[in-house]
């Protein structure tokens, strides 16, 4: 027994480390996917949240890290870990929604504050919105509502629309549909994790439309884009920050150039807060930041701001310190709803090469100072 | 509905089989030969994406990356071969298959530590690029090269198999081991050539196919159980019965995905339609394979009838 | 015999330990410690069920997450219908384990009569991959069917109750999951010492000459299967309700693995074997996922070093080779 021995022993230690915590600290558990296909993603939340760290030269944060694998029950495992034995004041990194939907509500409950750094489901949003839950990100639906909306804008009259089958695809695709008047010429939905998109494209060229809006984070975006530059369909291709962000953009080439996206941030966004990021950010790891580093960048100074004013054991002064947001945000103006999630302006972007770089190229503004449609439905003030 | 599109799809289908030949044709060769289940297929299929996308990059050549990705596919197959899969030929499935998935968890995360955890830039070559008119439609080149390259491998497994020396080695591995081992045929060696060529049309396919999708850790494993799907259905050990197989599952599955939300469409509004197609699209292929399975369970091409 | 009085030692270590050091961890105000013994017993449990058919039967069943994760679903359906109030197929939804539990078993049970009776009719490769193909068909459609949360899964926001127990209290979650535990293992031997077991394991050695007495195989594998699949139906209802939440993940693929390395790390056809594997893989994904990014290839070391150097698993090591008969 000397594995179960040594596990509690080790677990003993990790508790009195954590349980330290003095007034102006916390202990931050940041879980998120550091393994298989999602691990792109997970170091850059990672990075970006440890970049802010050591920026702001405060070591008012004793973070916790640990891999969830993109499982569901291996991240509400690490959460009851962090809050139980580690006595995480706060909990922050989930990438994806699914698993956002396992721990959040179970964080709450024991009354430990989690700030999501990336996806905004939107049970969360509305009526199961909670004290202790804030999202510095979005709600799901808010990019995609902005690509409707600069669709429409734009002259798109007749667009042919396509995510996977699960629950961040519908509201992708509903999201969308919110704020674009145009028709719809084809509406698809394709397996999670898909590779092979030939089928689809075949029916996007035969649909008769004049552009294609996708949502397929991940490799399916980078499998969809390469095929799709090989097919021969040049209608024009609207998406966000998802599908064409820094993570897949080296790997897309220039399969992706041209691809008009939306996302509250861009790493041009004209701000000395994001200068100073995104020159930090290449200065340290050699690559260009994503949405999800810029998020996470954004997370851990909103904690820092919150810190500097109030004591995290004192739960009522802290979440309004946090809910006053008072921290510069790299994409610019920042607040919370009565949701506690952000109001921000959503940006159009496209894919271009810059400085000998595939990236993203601001265009312009999709929607100004935007709440997300659930926040009505929440019941806090 | 035009016959256009239903002429593409077809022909999506067929390239979709091809592209599931290429990747089971080593599974299945592996098994005929020595009888072993290997969920590492799909980590091999990774390892020549991998070393395709990294040569290719550095030399500018997709070909030779093609090249490299095959070499260290098969390199890495006979390592694994010599340490570990020699230890299982005598065990059962089940060990075979614990052994195999240890495997899928230890190369994964070596890709990743080698490699980096972002995806890899990986481009068919130029002079594939493009489309070609083939009277009805236009259809990517490259595409059509995988339908050609999926015939060649067929091709070529049949004429090794049934004309060279060590394909009857193989024949004669297949049937009785004692007696091709009286005949003094190294069978440690054989085996480990055979793990290794399984493994090199492992890599060529990650190489090939990943030149259309995402050069990712953790890209083997969908295709791993689409290639067990394959060759389930054609009869484990027969290459022609997983020709039949990926042919079947990729018509299947591609008309599928087609047809079923259209189906739908008939009495249920779009969005609707599109999802619930979507989803009964994505259980054709396992309910094909049960389907086979209960009328003949040893697939359709049974190796040893 | 010294080995079988050797591995009945081990096995009351096991079961006392697995009860004592929750007990400690309250008293020493370590509750995650009791939420990992919790997730120890609920998967040795569900590895219990599957070591029924893998370790008497010989049937290597690489889809029987399709039973827990089913397992989960029938709490967290039943759970959130008797939250909103709206009946199911014109029942009430309920939140008390003890008819939670029986629905779970009967579901699971029916789903594996049917998987059993078509997958029984293959064997060896073909039984594991007919059996992971009715795994996936079922895990496909749980992530695109919208009504209980797609891909997303299903919350339960209130644990599902128990007479007497406060489940919301770790301790008393863990005495339910353990006493559960207890009993499917009091089941197990004695289906291990009945006619039944006997009539399992002969098959597992020599199908044919099982035939040959006048037992019909097929009859007794499908039964082992059915009682296999509501057993780890009834673990995947208890896991719902410890991380209060069921989702398509607990029917993917590589669950049905972990389910097996259980097995072997503790030792296949081993009464307590599921309980010492799943002390060892939650014990090592507690301690080596806090420590190390590359957990996984630690992980991966450890399998292959169990199934080519330890075969009988840990109990294997600690108490001799399995007795043969």
């Amino acid at each position: 027994m000397t594995i179960r021995a040594s596990l509690c022993t080790g677990l003993a230690v990790l508790a009195l480390s954590g349980g330290v915590a003095q007034a102006g600290t916390a202990t931050v558990g940041l879980i998120t996917t550091l393994s298989g296909g999602g691990a792109g993603i997970g170091a850059d939340v990672r990075d970006g949240f440890e970049l802010a760290l050591a920026m702001s030269g405060s070591d008012a944060i004793h973070l916790v890290i640990e891999d969830d694998g993109q499982r569901p029950e291996q991240a509400v495992q690490i959460a009851d870990r962090m809050i139980q034995s580690e006595r995480a004041d706060i909990l922050t990194g989930i990438i994806f929604s699914n698993l956002a939907m396992a721990v959040v509500p179970s964080v709450t409950a024991q009354d430990v504050i989690y700030i999501s750094s990336n996806a905004g489901p939107s049970p969360l949003a509305g009526a199961g919105c909670h004290p202790n839950y804030f999202n510095a990100a979005w709600q799901n639906d808010m990019l995609h509502e902005a690509s409707g909306a600069y669709a429409s804008e734009h002259g798109m009259t007749n667009t042919f629309i396509l995510a996977p089958n699960y629950p961040a695809g519908t509201d992708a695709l509903t999201g969308f549909k919110r704020r674009y008047t145009g028709t719809i010429a084809g509406e698809l939905y394709t397996q999670l994790g898909q590779t092979d998109y030939a089928a689809e494209i075949a029916q996007i060229r035969a649909s008769g439309a004049d552009s294609v809006f996708i949502f397929l984070p991940g490799g399916m975006g980078i499998s969809f884009m390469r095929q799709y530059s090989q097919s021969g369909v040049d209608l024009p291709v609207i998406s966000t920050a998802f599908t064409v962000g820094q993570d897949n953009l080296p790997a897309m080439g220039e399969a992706a150039m041209g691809v008009i996206n939306s996302g509250q941030w861009s790493p041009d966004l004209d701000n000395a807060a994001n200068a100073a990021f995104v020159a930090a950010f290449r200065e340290a790891y050699g690559r260009t930041p994503s949405l999800y580093a810029s998020q996470s960048f954004d997370t851990a100074n909103l904690i820092l701001s919150a810190l500097a004013v109030a004591d995290v054991d004192d739960h009522d002064a802290f979440r309004a310190a946090l809910r006053a947001a008072d921290f510069d945000s790299v994409r610019g103006d920042f607040a919370f709803a009565n949701n506690q999630h952000p109001i921000q302006d959503v940006y159009i972007r496209q894919v271009a090469m810059v400085d000998g770089e595939i990236t993203n190229r601001l265009l312009g503004l999709a929607i100004e100072d935007y709440v997300d449609v659930y926040a009505a439905q929440c019941p806090m003030e | 509905m035009t016959l256009a599109l239903i002429f593409e799809q077809l022909l999506n289908g067929l390239q979709f089989g091809l592209m599931l030949f290429l990747m089971s044709a080593g599974l299945t060769l592996v098994f005929g030969v020595m009888g072993l289940i290997n969920l590492a297929h799909g980590s091999l299929y990774m390892i020549g994406a991998f070393f395709c996308a990294v040569a290719a990059g550095a030399t500018g050549n997709f070909w030779l990356g093609l090249a490299a990705g095959m070499a260290a596919a098969a390199a890495a197959g006979a390592l694994i071969e010599m340490l570990v899969i020699r230890r299982l030929y005598d065990r059962d499935h089940l060990d075979q298959v614990l052994a195999t998935f240890a495997l899928i968890l230890i190369l994964s995360e070596a890709t990743k530590m080698v490699f980096g955890p972002f995806p890899l830039y990986l481009n068919a070559p130029p002079i594939l690029s493009g489309t070609v008119n083939l009277g009805l439609v236009d259809y990517p080149l490259y595409r059509l090269a995988l339908i050609g390259f999926g015939l060649l491998v067929a091709l070529g497994l049949w004429l090794l198999i049934a004309r060279t020396r060590l394909g009857i080695r193989i024949r004669a591995g297949e049937n009785d081991r004692e007696m091709i081992a009286a005949l003094g045929v190294n069978i440690r060696a054989l085996y480990t050539v055979v793990f290794a060529l399984g493994a090199a049309l492992a890599g060529m396919a990650g190489a090939l196919v990943g030149a259309v999708q995402a050069v990712q850790v953790g890209m083997g494993e969908p295709v791993l159980i689409l290639a067990f799907v394959v060759i389930v259905i054609g009869g484990i050990g027969s290459i022609r019965g997983a020709m039949v197989g990926a042919l079947l599952v990729g018509v299947i599955d591609t008309m599928g995905r087609f047809l079923l939300p259209r189906a739908f469409a008939v009495f249920l509004d779009a969005s609707q339609a599109s999802g619930i197609g979507a989803a009964l699209a994505s259980m054709l292929i396992y309910l094909l394979m049960a389907l086979v399975l209960v009328l003949r369970p040893k697939g359709l091409f049974p190796l040893h009838a | 015999m010294r080995d079988t009085h050797r591995e009945y030692a081990l096995n009351t270590v096991l079961a006392l330990g697995l009860l004592l050091v929750p007990l400690w961890a309250l008293w020493a105000d370590e509750p995650f410690t009791i939420t990992m013994f919790t997730r120890i017993a609920i998967l040795a449990l569900a590895g219990l069920g599957l070591n029924l058919v893998l370790g008497l039967g010989g049937m290597v069943s690489f889809g029987h997450a399709v039973f827990f994760g089913l397992g989960g679903y029938c709490a967290g359906i039943l759970a959130q219908h008797a939250f909103n109030g709206a009946p199911i197929l014109g029942l009430p939804g309920t939140n008390q384990m003890l008819i939670i539990w029986p629905v779970a078993m009967l579901v699971s049970g029916l789903l594996a009569a049917v998987i059993g009776v078509l997958s029984l009719r293959t064997e060896g490769v073909f039984f594991i991959m007919i059996t992971l193909a009715f795994a996936q068909m079922v895990y496909y459609f749980a992530i695109s069917w919208p009504a209980y949360g797609g891909e997303d899964g299903l919350p339960i926001y209130v644990r599902n109750q128990f007479p007497g127990l406060n489940t919301m209290r770790p301790l008393h979650l863990f005495l339910i999951c353990w006493g559960v535990l207890m009993l499917a293992l009091g089941l197990f031997a004695m289906v291990r010492a009945s006619r039944f077991g006997a009539a399992l394991m002969a098959i597992r050695q020599n199908p044919d000459r099982v035939a040959a007495v006048g037992i019909e195989p097929f009859g007794i594998k499908l039964a082992a299967f059915i009682l296999s699949g509501m057993i780890t139906g009834l673990a995947g209802a208890l896991m719902a309700d410890l991380s209060r939440f069921t989702s398509p993940s607990m029917m993917a693929w590589t669950m049905s693995g972990e389910l097996i390395i259980i097995i072997i790390l503790g030792g296949t056809g081993r009464l307590f074997g599921p309980v010492a594997g799943a002390a060892i893989l939650v014990g090592f994904e507690v301690t080596f996922g806090g420590l190390t990014e590359h957990w996984k290839l630690w992980l991966g070391l450890v399998l292959l070093g169990a199934v080519l150097f330890a075969r009988g698993g840990l109990i294997g090591l600690i108490a001799g080779r399995e007795r043969l008969g």
